[in-house]
């Protein structure tokens, strides 16, 4: 009986293991010197990127032609690599891919290499909307890898009537209750709720937050569920008919199923921005800087466009792109001013357990 | 110093001497300490730290975590996710006990396989078992196109994203940790003391009610905490067949260190759980003291 005791005890121990995260907290990093005395093609890269989020070839080719050794990690979340980055204390990466409203932390922790932009001439084939993003302006830390916004997708062979507002999700037609799903995190979350009340996405103000909290509490009655990873299959499968989602995320659904259709609502929505960083304990500083530069080739800004069916802020790129694309994926074909239209995310710092709370709460309630 | 050569002696005779016990406990004990006691330590000491503007740690002493995991919102989860955990745990012995009842009365080499049986869904992993379950309970789904087929409903009925789902989800991925405990105590007890009751006179239920249950009763405890604890933290479950509308602490903390980036409220909800699990295990231990006294009282 002791011993039934004592597994038991085990398990309650395992289970407060599984709720640890990673290591200790963030140590100042420490700007790796030196790194201009080796030669290029002496320096190698190890770079942290979404998956599924490179155009195939890319890396062998800048590996061809440089002859700088590219690992590719991969990561799953924002939070997942900002957390691997404050637990290895910035060291162990050259270069990520986050997002721009994570950047803040990763600038503000001292993490990230400010750029040397003689050693980026192609920054000249950004858009030049593409210098002025509130998360960094002038790109001193960060450089934009793709851009874009989030909005409605949905099954034009499904739904009657072409949705126009965020409001559907709170009073939706008879036919759309329990077909649709909207993002389960934050700041996307209270999307919604935020843009049909007239609030800005980045509010701090917890009267705001709580009207958008009790908007959503109302409307999830009517949702399917909360979904930021199979959405786009769910309406593809005819599971889910309308759901809230990103851009790119609705391409892939559009690529199976050209009855799916996107749509920025009338209210505006959010402009968020993926970026390349340099770490600042990277000791492969050039040879990070080589690669940035290299992915804004126009050929590879393409390249990241046609296959992964993002919109990349590189006005060369872009230019180039073929027209069939564009109508295929008409978001692709969204403007940078009509993108500059939408918000853009900026973290909430302190306020960020007025989000969470509100989060808590609509999933409990 | 006649003592201390007689104790070493015993030490010697019986391998107790330091370096055995050092050898014997040695590796377990680095494992507890390291796999064990420092996280859970770094976990309490975080828990009374606060968290930077942009997450990570700050070295700053305080309770607010405490507070704010005590609010009514936070309390709710709590014990909304205690009661499917109890509710899980109460349907797996139900589902659980008749299956090892059966497997550990059948001929001896009929069980091993049995239980092979019972384990085999061990082999693949849970998240890949539990989207199974989606495919099964989706509107599309073959649940509900079953259910269209034969007539039963006119149209797919809403079967993720409910709490029946997540319960159905949560008993599946842990039936196992039910029927191995109490089939190791049913086999162990035998036949001989069902027949002895039968000899006196005692109906099937009745040596069943008063015999062979009383005396698995360890198991059965066993049993429970082996679902129960489990269940209480687990948070893919309800991530995925809840459909993210219901979430259970275990989601909840899980979102403080991923989303949230708030380690210190999240290592609070985290002490705050393991709490209430030991006091549940105290409780247990002492119904099971108890019933040996009473047992040992009786006889």
């Amino acid at each position: 009986m002791v011993r039934v005791r004592r597994l038991a005890l085990l398990a309650a121990a395992t289970l407060a293991l599984a709720a640890c995260g990673g290591g200790g907290g963030a140590g100042g990093g420490e700007p790796g010197g030196g790194g201009a005395a080796v030669p290029l093609e002496d320096q190698t890269l190890t770079i942290s990127n979404w998956d599924a989020y490179t155009p195939e070839g890319l890396i062998e080719a800048f590996e061809q032609e440089t002859g700088v050794d590219v690992t590719l990690t991969l990561h799953t979340t924002n939070e997942d690599i900002v957390g691997k980055i404050q637990a290895a204390g910035g060291k162990g990466f050259d270069l990520v891919f986050v997002s721009g409203n994570y950047l803040q932390t990763l600038i503000d922790q001292g993490f990230v290499a400010e750029l040397d932009h003689d050693l980026i001439p192609n920054l000249a084939n950004l858009y030049p909307e593409a210098n002025e993003l509130g998360y960094d302006p002038g790109n001193r830390y960060s450089v934009p890898y793709t851009w874009g916004t989030t909005g409605i997708c949905y099954r034009s062979d499904l739904v009657e009537e072409e949705p126009t507002s965020w409001t559907v999700f709170h009073d939706p037609p008879e036919e759309l209750k329990g077909k649709m799903t909207m993002l389960g995190t934050n700041p996307w979350l209270l999307e919604p709720a935020l843009r049909s009340l007239g609030s800005s996405l980045n509010t701090t103000d917890p009267a705001e937050i709580e009207a958008a909290t009790e908007w959503t509490i109302e409307a999830k009655a009517n949702l399917k569920g909360f979904d930021d990873t199979t959405f786009y299959s769910e309406l593809v499968a005819g599971n889910a008919w309308l759901v809230q989602a990103w851009d790119g995320w609705c391409n892939y659904g559009i690529a199976e199923d050209p009855n799916i259709r996107f749509v920025v609502p009338e209210e505006g929505s959010d402009l968020w921005t993926d970026t390349m960083v340099v770490l600042a304990a990277s000791e492969n500083k050039e040879a990070a800087h080589a690669f940035i530069d290299f992915v804004l080739r126009p050929e590879n800004g393409k390249a990241v466009a046609e296959l992964v069916y993002y919109k990349v802020p590189n006005r060369a790129a872009m230019e180039q792109l073929d027209p069939a694309l564009i109508e295929r994926f008409p978001n692709l074909g969204m403007s940078p001013s009509e993108l500059l239209e939408q918000e853009a995310l900026r973290d909430p710092g302190e306020a960020i357990s007025l989000w969470t709370d509100a989060a808590a709460q609509i999933k409990a309630a | 110093m006649r003592l201390g050569r007689k104790g070493a002696r015993r030490g010697r005779a019986t391998g107790t001497g330091w370096p055995s016990r050092a050898l014997f406990l040695g590796p377990g004990l680095l494992a507890w300490t390291l796999l064990f006691a420092a996280p859970v330590g770094l976990i309490l000491v975080s828990s009374f730290l606060s968290r930077g503007t942009f997450g990570g740690i700050e070295y700053r002493f305080t309770l607010d975590n405490f507070a704010r995991a005590l609010d009514p919102l936070y309390v709710r989860v709590l014990w909304s996710s205690i009661r499917i955990a109890a509710l899980t745990t109460g349907v797996a012995l139900l589902v659980g006990y008749p299956a090892a009842y059966f497997i550990a009365t059948r001929p001896a080499r009929w069980r091993l396989p049995l239980l092979v049986l019972v384990v085999l869904p061990f082999w693949t992993n849970l998240l890949i078992r539990t989207y199974a379950w989606i495919v099964l309970l989706n509107r599309e789904g073959l649940v509900n196109r079953a259910l269209v087929g034969l007539g039963l409903t006119e149209r797919p009925i809403a079967l993720l994203g409910t709490r029946v789902a997540i319960v159905l989800g949560l008993l599946y991925a842990y039936l196992p940790l039910m029927i191995l405990p109490l089939f190791s105590a049913i086999e162990r007890l035998g036949v001989a003391p069902r027949q002895a009751a039968a000899d006196l006179g005692a109906s099937p239920a009745g040596a069943f009610l008063r015999v062979t249950l009383p005396l698995t009763l360890p198991g059965v405890m066993a049993g429970c905490v082996f679902v129960f604890v489990p269940t209480l933290g687990n948070f893919i479950v309800p991530d995925l067949l809840g459909g993210g509308k219901a979430i259970m602490v275990g989601n909840l903390i899980q979102s403080q260190f991923f989303q949230a980036r708030d380690w210190p409220f999240g290592a609070a909800l985290s002490i705050s759980v393991l709490a209430v699990t030991v006091v549940l295990l105290v409780v247990q231990a002492r119904v099971l003291t108890r019933e040996r006294r009473l047992a040992a009282r009786a006889a």
